[in-house]
């Protein structure tokens, strides 16, 4: 792909990622921080193209290794610190649908 | 168009429904599987890539990272959540430094595209050195707001003489040192040994890592949420530029929406507290701290203690009673006890509402998600506009661990660090009730006027002890 496409792509995502959370409540500033600090995890992959591509080079396979274990923490971490915090939303909402 | 291309496609496309479901509370948590479903499509993808191979170390790597992750977001408690956050953006941000110093070891050496087309050098260049950098800077910017918050590391503001100037001179170094490796570094060929480009790339990553520590450590604690944040975008932003430089549809999207998004997210935290966001990361308390500090002890005014009982007396014989929780309510893990003594008083007829701060504990919406743990009902947590013109008719307003977001100085003292900041009212309520660890200042290093207020008195100690004490009163009564 021509760098020239890629940076179209670049703008428009950078006003979609704009306009998508554009009215989000208070409540949500930490969840949709984390569940966007979980999407920036897609480094993963990055990280898996240097690990597998790596062929022999000893130091390749090192950082690429690295950068698999990091990137899979950031994943994992950030999906599911994100989900325990809405997890706890859920709960609240199901008490108050009870109450009613 | 191949597999791989498809699922990336794929996740492009549910990371785009999952944000936006993301940004709206009855929708949030499927949008939160979304996204994730889409991190799983990409991945999956991935491992059809023609020529991937050493696929059961990738494997092992995934394992050796799902472990700990799984296991530290399910078992860190509610409190420690926003460091939690901090902590796995670092692990992107040293991710992405990761790859793209491998990307910068595999660049051929100029000479072999041509030496004639130097935008083309460019395009290959820029988004890998952009990469090392933001990457950097992310992976210990995070570590050390982590540290901020974990008490690893002095809440307050460190600070050396010349601070500002190193770091510029810091920024200067980084740049010469990105022409250094785009110019010097990408003539020499791809050897790892003796290799100038080695050199120039180690240089360059070292003084990021070391930008990262030195632009966060004088930032106070209390701004750390929007440090987190700006890190977050900061993450995204390099995972963008590796994407570029892998030419990587999905992570140039997933990065970019994610860098967009954050940086947004940021803006409107700045705003809650009605600072700029060069305030905050350039102008950190301090200076000011101390004025506003030797005004409190000027007054000569002192602090009038109350025992449990009496404020128990105060708050069940009132009509209306405000909550105003504070992050000292989340360190005392005593949002129970706070449910426990709300119902109680309910049960005698006492209004009993919550003045949410919109950053009052660490981060946006940290009592809410405290509260909720709780089980407060949702209907009770009223947004600071709107529980304002309340507070004149409140019989107690009750603040539990919560300074700055009541501190009056933000209305009235100019000379205060944090004026303009706009603050829940506590003072127009006929009865303050103040609970407190100790006597000192709160976390922006500010003295509270509030705490002086003929009206207001005070209940020092540990939250939850003085709650306890409290729900027994209340029940005595």
């Amino acid at each position: 792909m021509s760098a020239l496409a890629m940076t179209y792509i670049f703008i428009l995502a950078i006003f979609a990622g704009v306009e998508v959370i554009g009215r989000v409540p208070t409540v949500l500033h930490t969840p949709l921080m984390s569940g966007a600090n979980a999407i920036h995890g897609i480094v993963l992959i990055g990280g898996v193209y240097v690990l597998g591509m790596a062929g022999g080079n000893p130091y390749l396979k090192i950082m690429g290794f690295l950068a698999v274990v990091l990137g899979t923490l950031n994943v994992v971490g950030g999906f599911v610190v994100t989900d325990r915090m809405l997890e706890m939303f859920k709960v609240r909402k199901n008490k108050g649908h009870e109450a009613k | 168009m191949s597999m791989v291309e498809f699922s990336y496609l794929i996740a492009s496309l549910l990371f785009l429904v999952g944000l936006k479901r993301l940004s709206s509370p009855a929708t949030a948590r499927s949008g939160n599987l979304i996204a994730a479903v889409g991190m799983g499509a990409a991945l999956g993808g991935t491992f059809l890539v023609n020529g991937m191979a050493n696929l059961p170390l990738i494997l092992a790597a995934i394992a050796l990272g799902t472990v700990p992750g799984w296991y530290l977001a399910r078992t860190v408690k509610m409190t420690s959540m926003p460091q939690m956050v901090s902590l796995f953006n670092g692990m992107g941000g040293a991710c992405a430094l990761l790859i793209s110093l491998s990307e910068m070891l595999k660049l051929p050496p100029v000479a072999v595209y041509s030496v004639t087309d130097p935008l083309k050098t460019f395009a290959q260049c820029a988004p890998i050195i952009l990469g090392i950098i933001f990457g950097a800077i992310s992976f210990t910017g995070s570590i050390v707001a982590f540290g901020k918050l974990q008490g690893l590391i002095t809440e307050k503001p460190v600070r050396w003489p010349f601070q500002k100037i190193l770091n510029i001179l810091l920024v200067c170094c980084i740049v010469y040192y990105s022409y250094g490796l785009a110019h010097y570094g990408m003539i020499t060929s791809v050897g790892l040994e003796n290799n100038p480009r080695m050199m120039w790339m180690g240089i360059l990553a070292m003084l990021s890592l070391i930008l990262g520590i030195s632009q966060v450590l004088p930032i106070g604690g209390a701004d750390m949420p929007v440090v987190i944040s700006v890190l977050n975008s900061c993450t995204g932003l390099a995972a963008a530029l590796t994407g570029f430089s892998m030419n990587n549809m999905a992570m140039i999207i997933a990065g970019t929406l994610v860098g967009a998004a954050g940086s947004f997210l940021t803006l409107l935290m700045c705003n809650a507290m009605n600072r700029s966001l060069a305030n905050v990361l350039f102008g950190s308390f301090g200076g000011g701290a101390a004025a506003g500090a030797a005004a409190g002890g000027d007054t000569g005014l002192v602090m009038k203690e109350v025992s449990t009982s009496e404020a128990a007396i105060l708050m069940g014989y009132g009509r209306r009673v405000i909550i105003i929780p504070g992050y000292g309510l989340a360190v005392a893990q005593a949002q129970h006890l706070v449910h426990e003594l709300d119902e109680l008083l309910e049960k005698r007829g006492v209004e009993v509402k919550y003045a949410i701060h919109p950053v009052a504990g660490r981060m946006p919406g940290h009592m809410n998600v405290l509260l909720a743990e709780a089980n407060v009902p949702y209907p009770k947590l009223i947004d600071m506009e709107e529980i304002n013109a309340e507070f004149s008719q409140s019989d107690v307003a009750l603040v539990i661990g919560a300074n700055d977001v009541v501190n009056p100085a933000a209305r009235t003292d100019t000379s205060s660090p944090i004026y303009g900041m706009p603050i829940l009212d506590a003072d127009k309520s006929k009865n303050i009730i103040v609970m407190k660890r100790g006597k000192g200042v709160g976390f922006a290093g500010i003295e509270n006027n509030l705490f002086f207020d003929p009206k207001t008195r005070m209940l020092f100690g540990d939250a939850k002890k003085m709650l306890q004490e409290l729900v027994t009163e209340v029940k005595a009564l």
